[in-house]
């Protein structure tokens, strides 16, 4: 089973949730694996501390033309869709930093004469912490393009009773790619408009994929009920509520984890968990521990 | 010589438009005759990145030797300056429309780009 985390707006809580969402699970017993797919700035590790024991190169493909064959026909420029190519005369100009790697170039050139390289764009580091397996993407820094990164990830993980992936912000393309092949997201928010606005538009996105949702409050004796509003016109089940606590941002500082640090919190992950699995079986999902041979 | 011109619409008395990527047309004057034609660049408001480069190939395409605009970014600095495209500034204050800023141009008020006067806004 695999569930992602993703907001919306940055900074809602995603990272918290997961990490302690995956301490209870291995606490409880289960085979649970993290992705941290927030590949501009991971930082599950942080609260985790994992110890790691791999570490793989991630690439993108990267066009190269022999300009000395280039008959200008732009057939290149015309399919490239991130605008990464361009022609005049037989001149030919690639923008490394704008190209996806995907390749269109290559396979449409009529003469063939566009080939491509690997060229490093970050790394992928693995390992265990505190019983949970734990993978995290990292892009080079100055590097811009997210999703063949967070692609790579999910290709090297294993196959685990429970997989949780941590999204990054925001609706684009990086957030598809992560929360693509899940059989729910969570959606951790927070009560304000900016929490909202934010929210409304991953929900809109998550429509279009056909993909469950289920909503996390954070800071939930903030802000006003226009999120609650939301969620019972949208039929989103809110899955937990995180009050605003003190000593959770102290122990979030430190860089602890609260259902460690604050065993009264265990209870809140371990029905936000309960209620997780709830909704997965409703929309016709599977729970983890129907798909027999799969925990190692 | 034909010089592109970016404009807020099509015409010889429209606005200037003052971004380059993203502007809403060019008008591509012929510099001896004053002929104009105007190409629309609706799509490539649309697009997400490398619109910078892909107006430049829009106006290397219709035979552009000059460039009027406010801004060029890098990565259209870089493609106009291969194709030996010269670029020139306008002054919002100064010029406003389309034929304020060839008549400028032709009287080499004009200050000339020689580097990206903006940076690039690739996410």
């Amino acid at each position: 089973m695999k569930i992602a985390f993703a907001s919306g707006k940055g900074g809602t809580g995603k990272t918290t949730v997961a990490v302690n969402v995956a301490y209870i699970l291995q606490q409880c017993g289960a085979d649970v694996q993290l992705l941290d797919c927030d590949v501009e700035e991971p930082n599950a590790h942080l609260f985790l501390q994992p110890r790691m024991d791999r570490s793989i190169p991630a690439t993108v493909k990267r066009p190269e033309a022999a300009e000395d064959r280039c008959t200008g026909c732009g057939v290149c420029a015309d399919y490239c869709e991130f605008n990464a190519i361009t022609v005049f005369k037989s001149t030919v100009i690639i923008f490394p930093e704008l190209c996806h790697g995907c390749g269109v170039c290559a396979w449409f050139c009529p003469e063939r004469i566009i080939t491509e390289t690997d060229r490093p764009i970050g790394v992928i580091e693995g390992g265990m912490a505190k019983g949970i397996r734990f993978l995290q993407g990292r892009l080079n820094i100055g590097e811009v393009i997210a999703p063949p990164m967070i692609r790579q990830v999910k290709e090297q993980a294993q196959a685990a009773a429970v997989t949780l992936i941590d999204c990054p912000p925001g609706n684009s393309c990086p957030l598809i790619e992560a929360v693509r092949d899940t059989d729910l997201v969570i959606l951790v928010s927070e009560p304000t408009p900016f929490g909202l606005y934010d929210l409304s538009l991953t929900v809109a996105s998550l429509k279009e994929l056909g993909l469950p949702a289920g909503v996390v409050v954070n800071r939930c004796d903030i802000g006003n009920d226009e999120l609650y509003l939301f969620c019972r016109q949208e039929n989103i089940p809110i899955l937990a509520e995180i009050p605003h606590d003190r000593r959770i941002a102290e122990s979030y500082s430190r860089g602890g984890l609260i259902s460690e640090e604050l065993p009264e919190y265990r209870e809140l992950f371990a029905s936000l968990w309960e209620n997780v699995l709830a909704l997965v079986m409703e929309k016709g999902g599977q729970p983890p521990t129907a798909r027999r041979g799969t925990a190692s | 010589m034909k010089i592109a011109v970016t404009a807020q619409n099509p015409g010889w008395t429209e606005l200037l438009d003052t971004r380059f990527g993203r502007a809403a047309c060019f008008v591509i004057v012929d510099g001896e005759t004053k002929e104009w034609q105007a190409v629309e660049n609706r799509q490539n408001r649309q697009a997400t990145q490398g619109t910078g480069i892909q107006a430049a190939r829009t106006i290397i395409d219709q035979g552009a030797e000059v460039l009027i605009s406010g801004n060029v970014g890098p990565k259209a600095f870089r493609v106009l300056q291969a194709a030996s495209v010269r670029m020139f500034r306008t002054d919002p204050a100064v010029q406003k429309t389309v034929s304020d800023a060839v008549a400028a141009w032709e009287r080499g008020e004009l200050e000339e780009i020689k580097a990206a006067t903006v940076e690039g806004h690739s996410v």
